[in-house]
């Protein structure tokens, strides 16, 4: 009896909290109401869908999966170094070293976007630098490239931690076998190092690029009010505009495609649910 | 050699790059005027404007009341559930549950925050329950915090020893007897990391919370996003040093707990 | 033991502090930087209650939140346009004016709209006009005119507002038709000359321009008059214009939803904002033309007398006031999005 209750509050929780407000979501993606808000006049049409798939939204879904995905392929050739780096130092400096790529993660994630507002403006800290060593200034705030950089700085972590924790547990014997069969470094990264690390990248795409695609923060602090991302469409729907139909159809199509992503994940995913942050 | 100072210079590059808008924030924090640009003096009083603006300290208030009392919740409902699953027989059921615990985790933050803020409105329409404000603030937040309690509570049960629990029940110990003093003390670290982990997803939220509360409830996050579309504010910085000093301190007194272990 | 019961108390401490007493509570929702929050403290110690004050950035955000989220809000602002719309759909509870005191204090011009006769249902608070602020040590061509905010030589260095019927009103008003047309045609031209101007706007904001202007982020801004206000006090290089050809004037109002639970205690409130002194209060430190006419004269001479603070006739009859259009927003909607999307 006792082991019977164990789960019952988070199973209805979870149908509570989880299923039937995404159920909802369905709800509102498959049906129409007249203008006007206060209706409970719902028809069944697919014209929300069809919608989603206009060239001006699909614009904005293009645009969105494009700068996550140059944010993710920066956050990965600048973390898979660092993550190199970190996993082959001394115990002692490994911790710090964790620590110190963590420390941001902790810090608001707000406040840490808000910094760049203080960065990259006309007369900002970067442009100032520039100045300094006699280069012309240049206008970054509000353009692709600071919202490219907000997402960077924000999940940079995200990726270091997964291929670090995989470099971490990589078995050195193998290393030093290929070393003393006569293999060069450049061998050893390719044929041994990198494949074994590809579940932390896999790992630490996944952690980036969704949530990079789907940011509305970023791009609205940094991106001057020009950029309408999925998120931004989302959010705009919802708040602004009050079409709660056309806002679940493109909520929806994000969840299309997370699923498709974690299918293609779990192919590579043998170990069954690590947390991923520690 | 060559290698080792490109690598140690990469290294503190990026940490640089890390840090450098950190410390920016905090130097602004005491700067004399609101000014970006230049340095006109030191000040603390930034501090203490901070300390008097209501708005300010209601949002601290808020996100940390939040943050304790969801990770608590989430982390009694997670750590049952996790025992509770972990002890079901393989069935479509149980991966069932654990796929739908997965959704929370899963899903972009903005398309839980307009689910759950679509439910309690809807809800609120038709039973007048659930209005916008610091309970569907709550139940949003335990809500995305017991996956990842789950997932830090079952791979420390999936490390017991197998037949622990039976052994302890041959020997005469009641079913929550052994719960309360085999599994229990075994989990304990798997259910301090959920706990964190659901207190820092907690502190740290936004977009969820954004779309969830109601009644003038902010916390610091949505006032951060309000006040930085107005510009720059000093009491943030402000806000931003005491944050910084306060993770730090946590940080090392949690490193330094785990190197006792 | 003693480590859970630490943390027990501890908690009991941050529940205890949150629950204070309980006193009446009035909830207002503003304009961001829209008011005096002192003025806030008075109102709560005269009227023993306590102001749960929220702001909000455009009228499309305020009407949502109270149409959608059944949130309750005793005071809202308004603006002209908004009221017509939120009175069609009725949420607005009538004031009644006889119990405001200091309604005398209003200035009569404003004590009668089309889209609100006889303040039935908003009691004017600030208004101004759209124009342009320029930073005078850069910029000297197309002073005085909408073509300055599509000027090549300006590139990148333009900003305009994340609000679509503003944003729209000078898209409008440079090719010279209303700004409240419903005409299809005309709506896709303004939009293909937003589309154009993409390329030379620096951003889409708000309130960011206060402090963009002045950082030297931007150097032409389309801005609502009161602001511009407070920024040329403040950087004696900007200066500010209402374009020759025409431009909007609009008012914001203070009204009652009805969602209030608290009708008496929002009036009251109301009653102490047309207070001379607060009035004054509001007005210096917002920057705002005040509707209030007691409090106007309250004002410095230099400040009352410039007609770019407080608009004379002649500008006054150029301007257009927005109305609620209706269904006919969705075409703006749309068009404002595939302005958004075309970079």
């Amino acid at each position: 009896m006792f082991g019977k209750i164990l789960d019952k509050p988070f199973i209805f929780w979870s149908v509570l909290f989880t299923l039937i407000p995404l159920c909802l979501i369905v709800f509102f993606c498959f049906t129409t109401s007249p203008f006007g808000l206060d209706q409970v006049d719902y028809s069944f049409s697919l014209e929300n869908l069809q919608k989603v798939f206009e060239p001006m939204y699909m614009k904005i879904m293009l645009k969105s999966f494009q700068l996550a995905l140059i944010a993710t392929v920066i956050c990965l050739l600048l973390g898979y170094p660092l993550a190199y780096k970190i996993a082959n130092t001394s115990m002692k400096w490994q911790q710090v070293m964790v620590m110190l790529v963590v420390v941001p993660m902790w810090m608001n994630f707000l406040l840490r976007t808000y910094a760049w507002l203080l960065i990259l403006g006309t007369n900002g800290y970067f442009n100032m630098f520039l100045d300094f060593i006699g280069l012309p200034k240049i206008e970054i705030l509000f353009t692709d490239a600071a919202v490219v950089l907000g997402m960077v700085y924000n999940f940079l972590p995200f990726m270091v931690l997964p291929i670090f924790t995989v470099l971490r547990k990589m078995d050195n014997k193998l290393v030093d076998a290929a070393r003393d069969l006569g293999a060069t470094d450049s061998v050893i990264f390719r044929r041994i190092i990198f494949p074994l690390s590809i579940p932390g990248i896999v790992s630490g795409v996944s952690m980036v690029f969704m949530p990079a695609a789907s940011t509305f923060v970023i791009s609205s602090l940094l991106g001057g009010g020009q950029y309408m991302l999925i998120g931004n469409l989302i959010e705009e729907q919802f708040m602004r505009i009050g079409d709660w139909h056309f806002g679940s159809a493109l909520s929806i199509i994000l969840m299309v495609f997370i699923l498709i992503s974690m299918i293609i994940m779990n192919k590579y995913d043998s170990d069954e649910g690590s947390s991923g942050l520690w | 050699m060559v290698k080792k100072h490109i690598s140690r210079i990469y290294t503190g590059l990026i940490f640089f790059f890390l840090y450098a808008p950190i410390f920016i924030l905090i130097l602004f924090s005491f700067n004399e005027k609101k000014n970006l640009t230049k340095i006109s003096g030191f000040t603390l009083k930034w501090y203490f404007e901070l300390f008097k603006d209501r708005q300010i300290m209601q949002a601290i208030y808020y996100t940390f009341i939040i943050a304790i009392i969801a990770s608590i919740i989430a982390t009694i409902i997670g750590t049952l559930a996790a025992i509770g699953l972990h002890n079901r027989k393989k069935s479509k059921r149980k991966t069932a549950l654990l796929t739908i615990n997965k959704i929370p985790m899963m899903s972009p933050d903005i398309v839980t925050a307009i689910a759950l803020m679509s439910f309690f409105i809807y809800i609120n329409q038709k039973f007048s329950f659930f209005e916008l404000g610091f309970g569907t603030l709550l139940i949003a937040h335990i809500t995305f915090n017991i996956p990842y309690v789950i997932l830090s509570v079952m791979p420390k049960l999936k490390q017991m020893p197998l037949n622990t629990v039976e052994a302890a029940m041959d020997l005469g110990a009641s079913q929550f007897y052994a719960f309360r003093k085999v599994v229990l003390p075994e989990i304990f670290p798997g259910i301090i990391t959920g706990l964190l982990i659901a207190f820092t997803m907690s502190i740290d939220d936004f977009v969820i919370s954004f779309f969830t509360t109601g009644h003038g409830i902010s916390n610091i996050s949505i006032l951060v996003f309000s006040s930085a579309r107005v510009g720059i504010n000093p009491k943030i910085n402000a806000l931003s040093t005491l944050l910084f000093i306060t993770v730090m301190f946590l940080l090392i007194l949690i490193n330094k707990r785990t190197k006792k272990v | 033991m003693k480590k859970s019961v630490l943390l027990f108390c501890i908690l009991l401490f941050f529940i205890m502090v949150g629950c204070g007493e309980k006193k009446e509570e009035l909830y207002v929702y503003n304009w961001g930087e829209y008011i005096d929050t002192e003025v806030l403290s008075q109102f709560e110690e005269e009227n023993d209650c306590v102001v749960i004050y929220q702001t909000y950035n455009t009228n499309e955000d305020m009407y949502l939140k109270l149409k959608k989220s059944g949130e309750k809000y005793d005071v809202i602002f308004p603006s002209d346009y908004m009221i017509e719309k939120m009175v069609n759909e009725d949420m607005l509870h009538e004031i009644d004016i006889e119990k405001l005191e200091n309604y005398k204090h209003v200035n009569s011009a404003f004590k009668n709209f089309d889209f609100d006769q006889n303040n039935k249902f908003g009691i004017p608070y600030m208004w101004g006009t759209i124009g342009i602020l320029y930073n005078s040590e850069v910029v000297d061509e197309d002073i005085g005119s909408w073509d300055m905010l599509w000027n090549e030589k300006y590139k990148d260095r333009i900003l305009m507002f994340d609000s679509v019927r503003d944003t729209f009103a000078c898209a409008l008003k440079k090719l010279g038709y209303s700004l409240n047309t419903e005409n299809e045609s005309e709506i896709e031209e303004a939009k293909q000359l937003l589309i154009e101007q993409r390329d030379l706007v620096k951003g889409y904001v708000v309130d960011q321009v206060k402090t963009m202007m002045p950082n030297g982020d931007a150097d032409i801004a389309a801005i609502w008059s009161g602001e511009a206000i407070l920024l040329m006090e403040a950087n004696p290089k900007l200066k500010f214009f209402v374009p020759e050809s025409g431009s909007n004037i609009w008012f914001d109002n203070m009204s009652i939803p009805k969602t209030s639970e608290n009708v008496e205690l929002a009036q009251k409130f109301i009653d102490f904002m047309c207070k001379p002194e607060i009035a004054l209060k509001n007005a210096e430190y917002i920057g705002y033309a005040t509707a209030n006419s007691s409090a106007q004269e309250l004002l410095s001479d230099e400040i009352k007398n410039n007609p770019l603070y407080y608009p004379n006739q002649k500008i006054i009859d150029k301007c257009e006031v927005f109305k609620d259009l209706g269904e006919t927003i969705k075409l703006y909607d749309k068009a404002w999005v595939e302005v958004k999307v075309s970079k």
